[in-house]
């Protein structure tokens, strides 16, 4: 099994605040990864720094055998950020969010192939948006904006999908959905890193929870069982970590 | 003027025509991916800074539409970047600059010797005498650049404005797509600065997608809807404000923000008429 994503000893620091400390974590191809913990505890950052969207402070990264510095093939790599919806100020389709995730693998300045259209289609199918593709992303659902934002992230056909927060503020029917096109996708091969507050209908996916406080990794295994997930939240189980550090600094005043 | 006289036939009306054509279509395609990422000022404050650049053309002598490109677009990405460092202060930062960008503006063209109040104020809000043959081919030229620069990179440019993020992980040049867009919206508010004048240009890049926005669900349908909008409002303005003997920017803006009128009272019918999304 190759090695997705390799993390040696990475820190990542917010105005000097440290975020993520000494985090090493392999990937490997195939696995679901859920990635928990409580508010605050990194695990966005964590996600955020795999994709190169916040900058190491220490440690390194590399995706499919690449440092992140030199890594170019990002067609490869599936994102579906952590947004409230898909709607800006100008209405779109789901069809043209849909598309704009294919970009990557279109040649610039030439126009959309079949197989690009052919692409949309099949994610859109996935998450079973297909008959509302005309539609305004605006006038969906919070649950149905989700499953637009990860059928964009599909068009790529990618190998690692890397979900932040998919299921947070979205009804259970379409945590379920979520689950389904997932499984899917599992299937076919593809690597998942999902970041949950709580794993939901997506439990059975899960092959290995790591869990986070305070910018550590606490625990990396199996996943919880689902009845005594809470005991696992590092609030409930481990009071100490949710407080933060004393900084060392103030010993000198 | 005599009213037997038709204004098509006359040189300086054809050129305002001209001018209007291209402004109505370059500033809707360019001011809708400032709307769509909620930028809809940026227009507004790219004009304040551009007046500072049209005195210091009358100032040296030289095309006051030269001075205004190049100040305009210094401003623009002094903004872009304004931006991108993400800083709270970014707010009063543009406020500084937009007020400093007027103040600049008027003062300089009280020191200039050939500025007087009549310029300032075709500058402000346009005029139709103010369109010499050189500015038609300069408004030609950059707004066919514009157009062309649209439909070259505006799938990438809508990727980016719907999504920063997420176009940075599909490996898209952000940055310096921002800094392009950023440039655009500094050259339109140039090439449209003699038909709608400087204070009012931002109007034509927003109000047309805004009224396009009540008819139709989807991007493109915004796009090509705006353009039509812009280019009927920048016409019917020039036209109208011949026969009213006012400033075409003023003309220009009201016949747009007329169509918003009537298109947000037919986008209340339309949207009843439509499914309910389940």
């Amino acid at each position: 099994m190759s090695a997705v994503v390799q993390v040696r000893g990475a820190s990542v620091a917010y105005d000097r605040r440290p975020a993520l400390s000494d985090i090493d974590l392999t990937v490997t191809t195939g696995e679901v990864v859920a990635v928990l913990g409580a508010n605050g505890s990194g695990k966005s950052t964590l996600v955020r720094m795999l994709l190169g969207l916040v900058p190491l402070t220490g440690g390194s990264v590399s995706l499919f055998g690449t440092p992140l510095g030199r890594f170019s093939d990002w067609p490869r790599i599936g994102y579906v950020p952590q947004r409230v919806g898909a709607a800006t100020g100008v209405p779109a389709t789901v069809r043209e969010v849909v598309a704009s995730g294919r970009l990557p693998r279109m040649s610039r300045l030439r126009r959309a192939t079949a197989a690009d259209r052919a692409a949309v289609d099949r994610a859109l199918e996935v998450v079973g948006l297909l008959e509302r593709a005309e539609l305004s992303v605006g006038t969906l659902s919070g649950g149905q904006q989700q499953r637009v934002l990860i059928a964009r992230a599909l068009t790529c056909e990618p190998a690692l999908l890397v979900l932040d927060e998919p299921t947070s503020g979205v009804d259970l029917a379409s945590q379920a959905a979520l689950a389904d096109a997932l499984r899917l996708l599992v299937d076919s091969g593809v690597t998942v890193i999902n970041v949950a507050h709580e794993l939901g209908p997506m439990h059975a996916l899960v092959t290995r929870a790591i869990t986070l406080a305070d910018g550590r990794v606490l625990h990396d295994g199996p996943p919880p069982e689902p009845d005594h997930l809470h005991l696992h939240d590092p609030e409930h189980a481990h009071p100490p970590h949710a407080a933060p550090p004393a900084p060392s600094a103030w010993g000198l005043l | 003027m005599g009213i037997a006289v038709n204004p098509l036939a006359l040189d300086f009306m054809q050129r305002a025509l001209v001018a209007a054509l291209l402004v109505g279509l370059a500033a809707p395609a360019v001011g809708v991916f400032l709307v769509q990422r909620r930028m809809a000022l940026m227009g507004d404050g790219i004009g304040h800074i551009a007046l500072t650049g049209v005195a210091l053309g009358f100032l040296l002598g030289t095309a006051p539409v030269l001075t205004a490109v190049v100040v305009a677009t210094i401003g623009a990405v002094v903004i872009e970047l304004v931006r991108q460092s993400g800083r709270t202060s970014g707010d009063v930062a543009l406020a500084l600059m937009f007020y400093g960008g007027i103040a600049g503006g008027v003062l300089l063209i009280g020191l200039s010797s050939d500025g007087t109040n009549a310029n300032l104020l075709a500058y402000l809000f346009g005029s139709l005498t103010s369109v010499s043959p050189t500015d038609v081919v300069v408004i030609s030229a950059l707004s066919g650049v514009l157009l062309l620069t649209v439909a070259v990179v505006g799938r990438e440019l809508f990727a980016v404005c719907h999504d920063e993020e997420y176009a940075r992980v599909a490996g898209l040049p952000v940055r310096t797509l921002n800094i392009l867009l950023a440039v655009m919206a500094a050259v339109t508010v140039t090439v449209a600065m003699r038909v709608v004048g400087l204070l009012l240009v931002s109007a034509l890049m927003v109000v047309p997608v805004a009224t396009a926005q009540q008819l139709v669900r989807g991007f493109r349908a915004t796009v090509l809807v705006a353009l039509g909008s812009g280019v009927l409002a920048s016409l019917s303005g020039v036209i109208g404000s011949y026969y009213a003997d006012t400033a075409p920017g003023a003309m220009i803006v009201v016949v747009a923000l007329g169509f918003f009128l009537l298109a947000s009272t037919a986008g209340v019918v339309v949207r009843r008429r439509r499914p309910v999304p389940a």
